[in-house]
C-alpha cells in the first residue's frame, strides 16, 4: 500500500543518546535513503531508498516524547540525519511541527544537496539548527568524492544565511581528498560570507564504517587511504583559522 | 545527657535520646557551592599513601593476592594488638590485625571456609583453632547444614538458588557508627542496659529471652570496643571532642565490625555530612584548617581501603576483586527541602583525586534532581575521570525511608540504626523457566531436581502454557528459597551474631528478608520470543528440551519497547507475590532485588540454552541489564526500559551497569559533564533506581588485560560495586569487555 509521506517515514534506526549531532542530549533519527555516494560514508547501509522500515509520525513522536526528561534539561533536542533526511521533507515538516509543540528543539544534519523548494522553505521555518556538511568546496573534487556537484549545497548555505537560520558547518577531513591547503583557504573565504555560522566542526575520517560496505558486498574505494589523526585536524583548523 | 564535648552544638532531642538524625538536622551546614575550596594532598598523606601503594604491590605479588594471614588468633572486636602502617604519619589509626593487609580468621561463620582459604594461599590454620571449631564450638555453617532439607540441597547444587550466605558471613548490616563519636561508648552501654531493663517482663517467652541475650552480647561488644581503642591509646568512653576524634571514634566503631564479621558487604553508612558538623565547628574555632580537614578524610579513606577479608577462590568467582563494600552514601535531600550535601561530601569524593581511583569505599551518590548544581557537576566530573562512583535515586527512596538511610552493599537501602536485612543472595529465574519447560528436570544433567511437574511436550512453545508452568515453578522455587533463608538466618543469629553492629542499632528494628533474582533480561527476552516470534523446541532422546530455535524477530528488553518491557516489569512482582506466601524468620518483610553482583557470569555458566537464543553457558546481563548486545537504540532507551521496572516490587534495589566511551558522552570535557548530569537527572526522573557509571574506551580495557602491571589503580564499576579491573578473573574481564559499551562510530 502507498504510504502518505507526510505521515510516514522510512527509518533506518534511532539513537536515543546522541551527543555529537548538535547541542545537549539528542534523540537522533536516522532516515533511510541518500542522494549521494560519498566514498567515505560510514553509514553505507542508509543509502538504499528501498531499505529501512516505515514508521508512522505518531509512533516516532511518542518515542521522542519518552526522552523529554533527558533532552530538555540538557538543552538538547531532536536531530534528523541519515541518509539524507531532506529527501523526506514532507514528513519532517509534520514531525518538526509536532515536536516543537512539546518544547523540543529541532536540528537537521544534511549535505544541503537539494533544491530549495517550497517544502524545504517551510521545513526550515521549524528548524532551530542545521548541521551543514559541506562535502567539498571545489566542485570538480566534490563530484569525484561524493558523486554530485556542490552547487546546491553552496546555494543552500547562502539561503540559510539570508534567512537567519543557525548552522554548524561540518567537513570530513579525508587525507589527500579534502585537506588541500588551497581548498581549505577557499572554504574559509566562503564561510566568511555566511552570517549565521555558529561553529565549524572538522570530523576526522575513519574507516570504522568499512565493514558495512563489505557486508553489502560493495567495494570500499578508500581502502588505501589512511585515517585522519589529531595533527591533520590541527593543521586544517589552523588554515581555517578556527 | 550532658557533655562538655557538645559545646557550641544546637541542642535538641538528640541530647535526650540516641538520635543522630536529629543532631544532624539541627547542626549541619548545607553547601551549595562548587569544588573550588578543596585542597590537594599534603606531603604527609603522600608519604603514607606511597607506603600503602608499596604494600598493595607486595600483596598483589603474593600467592593468590593475599599478603599475610594471622592463622592463630580468632578475630574478635578486641582480639589483636594495635597495628600501624607508619605510626608517625597516621592521623587516623586502627587495623584489623597487628599489621596492614594481614588477614584475620573469623571461624564463627564456618571453619571449613577458613581452612580452605588458608590452604588456597599456602597456609594452615593453627591446630588449636581447628580443634576448637571441629570438636567444641559449632559454627553458623555447621548449623545450617544440620537442618537443610533434601529439597534445599538439590536446589542449591543444581544452581537454582546460589550464592547463599550459608558458608560465609551474611553482612549487609550497617551499624550506626556515628553514635560512637556523638555519644561515646559509655552512654551507648547505658542505653542498652535500659533496654535490657524493659525486657524484664512476666511473659518470659522465647522472643524475650533471645532479645535479652542479644542485648547482653551487644553490651559485651561495646565493652570490647573500648578495650580495642585503648590498645591504640584512646579512651572512647566519652563523646569525641573535635573533628579528628570524631573520625577516629567513628572509625573504631567500624573497625570493631570488620574485626568481628567477615560479612559479604560491610558498609559504613552515611557519615560524611555527620562529620562535617565537627569539621565546621573546628574550622570556626580556628583549630583546624581546610588542609587538615582534607588530610583527616584522606587518612580515614586510606584505612577503609585497607580492609581485607579472608575468602576462598570460589567466593571470588561469585564476587570478584576482593570487595568489602565499604559503601558510603553521600548527598541526598532532607525532608525539609535542604540539601544534605556539605563540604565534607566533597572532601570524601576528593579522596579519589588525592589518593587516586579505588573501588573502596564504595562511593554512592544519593541523587536528587534537586541536588545543588555544583555537587552534581563534581560527581559527574569524577565519574568521567575515575569510573568509581555509583548513583541511586534519593527522590524515590526518601519517600519510604526518610532522609537518614544508607546503602548496604550495592543497592540495598536501609534506615541507619533502625533497619537491617537478612541477605538472601538470589534465585536463578532463567533456570526456573527452563525447569518449567522440562517439568523440573535439569536441562544440563537431565536429573529430576524438583518433584516431577508436567513438562511441555509441544513442538512449538505456547506463551500461555509456558507462563502458566513458569508460575508454578516460581512458586516451588520461592518455597525452597524461603526455607533455605530461614534456616540460614536462624543459624547466623545463633552462631555468628553481629553483636557490635547490632549494638549500634535501636532495640526495635525493621528486618527485611532480602531475596533476589538473576537472569531477568533472559527471562523477559525468552517470554517475548515465545510471544512475538516462534520458538521451536529441540529435545534429546529422553524428551529433555536442550535447545530452542527462534523463528522470526521479537522485541528485546533494553530498547524502550513496551511489549517486552512490560513482561520484564511483571516478573519481579510475580515472584515477590510467590515469596510472600511463605512466612519468614523473625517476621522479616519480604523484599526483592534485581542484582547479580559479578555472579551473572557463574549463573550463566550453570544455565543451558534459553528460548531467547542465548547459548548454553553464556553470561546473563548483570543485574537488570539487557543481555549483551541486544540493546540497539542507544543508552537512554536502555535506561527507560530499566526505569520501568517497579521499585515497589524490588525495593531492595534494581541495579544497572552502564558503560560509555568518553567520545560518545560528548566532544569535550565540559560537554561530557553536562551530558552526564542531564542523563542522570533524566534517568532518575524516569524513576530509575540505580546506575553504575563507567567511562572508558574498550581499547583501554583490552590493554589492561594484556598489561595489568600498567594499570594498578584502574577501577571499573561492576554490578553494585567497583573493582580493580586487574583483579577480575579473565572470564569476568571478558564479560565486562563484551558487554555493551555505548559508542558511536
Amino acid at each position: 500500500m502507498e504510504k502518505d509521506l507526510s505521515y510516514y517515514a522510512k527509518v533506518h534506526s534511532i539513537e536515543s543518546f546522541g551527543t555529537v549531532d548538535g547541542p545537549g542530549i539528542r534523540f537522533v533519527l536516522f532516515l533511510q535513503g541518500c542522494n549521494l555516494q560519498c566514498k567515505y560514508c560510514h553509514n553505507r547501509d542508509t543509502w538504499d531508498i528501498n531499505g529501512g522500515e516505515y514508521k508512522s509520525l505518531d509512533e516516532i513522536v511518542e518515542k521522542i516524547k519518552k526522552y523529554k526528561n533527558y533532552i530538555i534539561p540538557s538543552g538538547g533536542g531532536i536531530t534528523v540525519t541519515g541518509g539524507e533526511p531532506l529527501l523526506q521533507v514532507k514528513f519532517l515538516i509534520e514531525l518538526f511541527k509536532k515536536v516543537k509543540q512539546e518544547g523540543i528543539t529541532t536540528c537537521i544534519d544534511t549535505s544541503g544537496m537539494v533544491n530549495i523548494t517550497t517544502d524545504i522553505k517551510e521545513l526550515l521555518q521549524y528548524t532551530d539548527l542545521v548541521l551543514l556538511d559541506i562535502k567539498h568546496i571545489d566542485d570538480e573534487k566534490c563530484k569525484q568524492l561524493v558523486g554530485a556537484s556542490n552547487k546546491k549545497e553552496i546555494e543552500f548555505a547562502k539561503y540559510l544565511s539570508e534567512n537567519n537560520i543557525k548552522m554548524w558547518i561540518r567537513q570530513v577531513i579525508v587525507p589527500g581528498y579534502t585537506d588541500d591547503e588551497k581548498d581549505l583557504i577557499k572554504l574559509k573565504e566562503f564561510l566568511k560570507t555566511l552570517k549565521t555560522v555558529e561553529k565549524v566542526q572538522l570530523l576526522p575520517y575513519h574507516d570504522m564504517g568499512k565493514f558495512k560496505w563489505e557486508k553489502l558486498g560493495q567495494k570500499y574505494e578508500l581502502e588505501n587511504v589512511r585515517q585522519a589523526n589529531d595533527d591533520d585536524i590541527k593543521r586544517a583548523k589552523e588554515i581555517l583559522e578556527i | 545527657m550532658k557533655f562538655e564535648q557538645w559545646k557550641d552544638f544546637e541542642s535538641g532531642d538528640w541530647q535526650r535520646e540516641i538520635n543522630v538524625r536529629d543532631f544532624i538536622q539541627r547542626n549541619y551546614t548545607p553547601y551549595e557551592g562548587d569544588a573550588s575550596f578543596l585542597k590537594g594532598i599534603t606531603p604527609k598523606t603522600q608519604k603514607l599513601w606511597d607506603e600503602v601503594l608499596e604494600l598493595y604491590k607486595k600483596e598483589k605479588d603474593s600467592e593468590g593476592g593475599v599478603l599475610d594471614i594471622d592463622t592463630k588468633t580468632i578475630s574478635t572486636v578486641s582480639s589483636h594488638e594495635a597495628g600501624y602502617i607508619n605510626k608517625e604519619l597516621e592521623e587516623i589509626v586502627g587495623l584489623q590485625t597487628d599489621a596492614p593487609l594481614k588477614r584475620a580468621i573469623m571461624p564463627f561463620g564456618g571453619i571449613k571456609i577458613v581452612e580452605k582459604s588458608c590452604q588456597a594461599y599456602g597456609r594452615e590454620v593453627d591446630p588449636e583453632v581447628d580443634k576448637i571449631f571441629h570438636t567444641v564450638r559449632k559454627t553458623h555453617n555447621d548449623g545450617v547444614f544440620s537442618v537443610y532439607t533434601p529439597d534445599i540441597r538439590a536446589a542449591r547444587s543444581s544452581h537454582l538458588i546460589t550464592g547463599l550466605p550459608d558458608g560465609y558471613g551474611r553482612g549487609r548490616i550497617i551499624g550506626d557508627y556515628r553514635r560512637v563519636a556523638l555519644y561515646g561508648v559509655d552512654a551507648l552501654i547505658k542505653e542498652k542496659q535500659e533496654e535490657l531493663e524493659t525486657l524484664n517482663v512476666d511473659d518470659f517467652t522465647e522472643k524475650v529471652i533471645r532479645e535479652r541475650e542479644e542485648i547482653f552480647e551487644q553490651i559485651k561488644a561495646l565493652e570490647q570496643l573500648k578495650v580495642m581503642a585503648s590498645k591504640y591509646g584512646f579512651d572512647i568512653s566519652n563523646p569525641a571532642q573535635n573533628a579528628k576524634e570524631a573520625v577516629q571514634w567513628l572509625y573504631f566503631g567500624y573497625l570493631g565490625a570488620v574485626k568481628d564479621q567477615n560479612g559479604a558487604a560491610m558498609s559504613i553508612g552515611r557519615t560524611s555530612t555527620f562529620l562535617d558538623i565537627y569539621i565546621e565547628r573546628d574550622l570556626k574555632n580556628g583549630t583546624l584548617t581546610e588542609e587538615q580537614a582534607q588530610e583527616i578524610m584522606d587518612h580515614f579513606v586510606m584505612k577503609l581501603r585497607l580492609v581485607r577479608f579472608l575468602r576462598t577462590p570460589e567466593y571470588n568467582e561469585l564476587f570478584s576483586g576482593d570487595p568489602v563494600w565499604v559503601t558510603e552514601s553521600l548527598g541526598g535531600m532532607g525532608i525539609d527541602g535542604r540539601t544534605l550535601v556539605t563540604k565534607n561530601s566533597f572532601r570524601m569524593l576528593h579522596t579519589l583525586e588525592n589518593l587516586g581511583p579505588a573501588p573502596e569505599p564504595n562511593l554512592t551518590i544519593l541523587w536528587s534532581t534537586r541536588l545543588p548544581e555544583g555537587f552534581k557537576k563534581y560527581t559527574a566530573e569524577l565519574s568521567i575521570k575515575t569510573s568509581s562512583i555509583q548513583y541511586e535515586n534519593d527522590d524515590e527512596m526518601r519517600v519510604t525511608l526518610g532522609d537518614d538511610y544508607g546503602i548496604a552493599c550495592c543497592v540495598s537501602p536501609m534506615k541507619i540504626g533502625k533497619q537491617m536485612q537478612f541477605f538472601g543472595a538470589r534465585a536463578n529465574l532463567a533456570k526456573t523457566l527452563l525447569y518449567a519447560i522440562n517439568g523440573g528436570r535439569d536441562e544440563k544433567t537431565g536429573k529430576q531436581v524438583t518433584p516431577r511437574f508436567e513438562p511441555i511436550t509441544s513442538e512449538y512453545l505456547n506463551y500461555d502454557e509456558v507462563l502458566y508452568k513458569f508460575d508454578q515453578m516460581m512458586d516451588y522455587v520461592a518455597k525452597i528459597y524461603i526455607k533455605a533463608l530461614n534456616a540460614i538466618h536462624y543459624m547466623h543469629d545463633k552462631y555468628s551474631y553481629e553483636a557490635i553492629e547490632m549494638a549500634l542499632h535501636d532495640k526495635d528494628i525493621i528486618r527485611t528478608m532480602a531475596c533476589g533474582i538473576a537472569g531477568l533480561s533472559v527471562v523477559a527476552d525468552s517470554l517475548s520470543a515465545i510471544k512475538y516470534a516462534k520458538v521451536k523446541v529441540i529435545r534429546d532422546e529422553t524428551g529433555l528440551a536442550i535447545d530452542y530455535q527462534v523463528e522470526g524477530d521479537y522485541p528485546k528488553f533494553g530498547n524502550d519497547d513496551e511489549r517486552v518491557d512490560s513482561i520484564a516489569a511483571q516478573i519481579a512482582g510475580r515472584f515477590l507475590k510467590k515469596l510472600k506466601r511463605y512466612p519468614t524468620y523473625r517476621d522479616s518483610k519480604h523484599t526483592l532485588s534485581i542484582l547479580t553482583i559479578t555472579s551473572n557470569v557463574v549463573y550463566g555458566k550453570a544455565t543451558g540454552n534459553t528460548p531467547d537464543g542465548r547459548r548454553d553457558g553464556e553470561p546473563f546481563g548483570p543485574g537488570a541489564n539487557p543481555l549483551h548486545g541486544r540493546d540497539t537504540n542507544g543508552a537512554l532507551a536502555v535506561m527507560n526500559s530499566i526505569a520501568r521496572l517497579p521499585f515497589e516490587d524490588a525495593e531492595d534495589g534494581i541495579s544497572y551497569t552502564f558503560s560509555i566511551t568518553p567520545g560518545t558522552l560528548g566532544q569535550d570535557e565540559e560537554t561530557r559533564v553536562n551530558n552526564l548530569v542531564s542523563m542522570l537527572d533524566g534517568y532518575f526522573a524516569q524513576t530509575g533506581h540505580h546506575i553504575n557509571v563507567n567511562v572508558f574506551d574498550r581499547a583501554l580495557l583490552e590493554d589492561a588485560m594484556e598489561h595489568p602491571e600498567k594499570y594498578p589503580q584502574l577501577t571499573i564499576r561492576v554490578s553494585g560495586y567497583a573493582v580493580h579491573f586487574t583483579k577480575l578473573t579473565r572470564e569476568q574481564q571478558l564479560d565486562v569487555i563484551n558487554r555493551t559499551i555505548h559508542e558511536r562510530i
